[in-house]
């Protein structure tokens, strides 16, 4: 279990941090959300020890990483912003060099390099200089060192940046099928992640925390959640039919498509029937019907905007 | 097989990956034989000692030693390394001592190619072996100060070049504050105990005894020291600029 307590950094004036407090469980894939500039990189940093807070406490499994951080950093694997590795090693002899700092000797060393390699598929580049590799190989190799050795915490920072559509598919496979009994911290802004791999997504904002849960509960915010989206086939004035019902908000039209509307519910209740019916009643020019789901992306633009709407 | 030989293999694996490696022992090799042969007039004095050997590199490492310091930290944060390095389960002390051990070992490999011109006294007359390998291990004590040094403001910048050109003019300082010409210009106006305490801190006052035979174990304890000291130092500023 990852342990964060009241974490604040400050540089100089800045305060990067502002007390943070949250904890992660074994099993638990968390999405950490933010806009550029939030304070992603810098939570990542502190929670691996590489920069120590001003103030608050980091602990991992009970040890708390700036007084035990040789044993606490044993227990994490950690992919750094923008993978860097040493570009004049080839990948065998820069993973051969991980392993051996992670503790493993002779046989094991082979086995545990071998079981990265093929884990990240890197076999065809294992002789390869890792400065002439592509940037998402470059991205693998750190992928590679970061699982090296089973890790109970594994803290990726932006995994699939750079990577193309199946490397970006494949990353992810591998994080779910490692996340069963660890703790996986991945940082992204690519929303789609959160809701493909992760099961519970913190947004935080100039260093706080906006928003905490699960990605469904975080799509439940949004004013789109439960809404019905309707696309005529002629003008027609849907809200007049809709005045009256209560857990029937606003009606918006899309901005792009004249013909395409939004029923807005309120209070995240399902208006579907409700709706549906007045459609069949009041024979509504309907060429599509459908409910949509909450947007992530609203939410994480609500309340990254709203800098003092934290919870 | 501790972290820190772990470090030290890995550092000094790289220096051979590259041209790095070779190049400083060619240069280093071509250099001394230049020097000692043809400015010291290693046969002209008709002595079998290597005094023009060792009497140049004070000079020499002005030069071929901050270009293998430069490198060490400045390059490690340029590339982000560092965040992997230190993210380790590594202590700070073993990255330290084990980069520094690497270059100082590349600096002792270079040194001991040198040894067809201690063959060569060897071969033309009857020198002190003695006095020889003493100077020998006091140039590599030497060196290893220069290091220190290059090591320590290597880890103030990400840009190499500036760590080069900060370590160069700190390290001449260090060689001038032994320098008879500078100690003789202060001498009569400065008291006598203050000129003692700038010249004692000079390499050139501690290498002139060890390579001229005097074996004091005070002027390695200096070197020693020394060395500690701005690997000391080197730790605080990594701390400190990590982040930047």
């Amino acid at each position: 279990m990852i342990e964060i307590n009241n974490l604040t950094k400050n540089f100089d004036q800045f305060t990067a941090i502002d007390d943070l407090t949250f904890t992660v469980k074994e099993g638990e894939v968390l999405g950490f959300l933010g806009p550029n500039g939030a304070g992603k990189s810098t939570t990542m940093k502190l929670i691996t020890g590489f920069l120590s807070a001003t103030h608050g406490s980091v602990s991992i499994d009970g040890f708390d990483i700036s007084k035990s951080p040789i044993e606490a950093k044993s227990l994490m694997g950690y992919l750094p912003e923008g993978a860097p590795s040493y570009g004049d090693m080839t990948t065998l002899e820069f993973l051969n060099f991980v392993a051996q700092v992670r503790g493993y000797r002779g046989e094991e060393i082979l086995m545990r390099v071998q079981h990265v390699l093929d884990e990240v598929e890197l076999n065809s580049v294992s002789q390869q200089t890792i400065e002439t590799l592509s940037k998402g190989f470059k991205r693998r190799v750190g992928l590679a060192q970061a699982i090296m050795h089973d890790p109970k915490v594994l803290i990726l920072d932006e995994p699939t940046d750079g990577l193309d559509p199946n490397q970006k598919h494949h990353v992810r496979e591998l994080i779910k099928n490692l996340a069963r009994d660890k703790i996986v911290i991945i940082s992204t802004h690519i929303l789609e992640e959160v809701t493909a791999v992760c099961s519970r997504a913190i947004i935080i904002a100039q260093g706080r925390i906006v928003a905490d849960g699960t990605p469904a509960e975080l799509e439940a915010r949004s004013k789109y959640h439960q809404a019905v989206s309707v696309r005529l086939s002629e003008n027609y004035d849907l809200a007049a039919d809709l005045t009256g019902l209560a857990q029937v908000g606003d009606v918006e039209k899309d901005s792009e498509d004249e013909l395409v509307f939004r029923i807005l519910a309120n209070g995240g209740n399902s208006i579907f029937s409700q709706v549906s019916e007045i459609a069949q009643a009041k024979q509504w020019p309907v060429t599509e019907f459908h409910v949509s789901r909450g947007q992530l992306e609203d939410v994480f633009r609500t309340v990254t905007q709203q800098t003092q709407g934290a919870d | 097989m501790g972290n820190l030989s772990i470090i030290f293999k890995r550092e000094l694996q790289s220096y051979f990956a590259t041209p790095l490696a070779y190049i400083f022992i060619v240069i280093f090799l071509v250099v001394n034989g230049f020097l000692t042969f043809d400015f010291g007039g290693f046969y002209a004095r008709g002595q079998a000692d290597l005094s023009p050997f060792f009497a140049f590199h004070p000079f020499l490492y002005l030069f071929m030693v901050p270009a293998i310091a430069m490198t060490m930290w400045a390059d490690e944060r340029k590339t982000g390394t560092i965040e992997l390095l230190l993210t380790l389960p590594i202590n700070l002390r073993d990255a330290i001592l084990g980069k520094y051990l690497a270059a100082w070992a590349l600096i002792g490999i270079a040194l001991s190619l040198t040894f067809p011109i201690w063959l060569t006294a060897n071969y033309l007359g009857d020198p002190d072996n003695g006095v020889i390998f003493a100077a020998y291990v006091g140039s590599w004590f030497m060196a290893g100060a220069y290091l220190a040094i290059g090591a320590c403001l290597s880890a103030c910048t990400k840009n190499p070049v500036i760590a080069f050109i900060l370590t160069v003019t700190i390290c001449v300082i260090f060689v001038l504050l032994g320098y008879p010409f500078l100690l003789g210009m202060l001498s009569g106006w400065v008291p006598q105990i203050i000129i003692d305490a700038i010249s004692s801190m000079g390499f050139l006052t501690h290498f002139d005894s060890i390579s001229k035979g005097v074996f004091d174990i005070r002027d390695f304890l200096f070197f020693g020291v020394f060395i500690g000291a701005w690997l000391f130092a080197s730790a605080v500023v990594i701390e400190l600029k990590k982040a930047s």
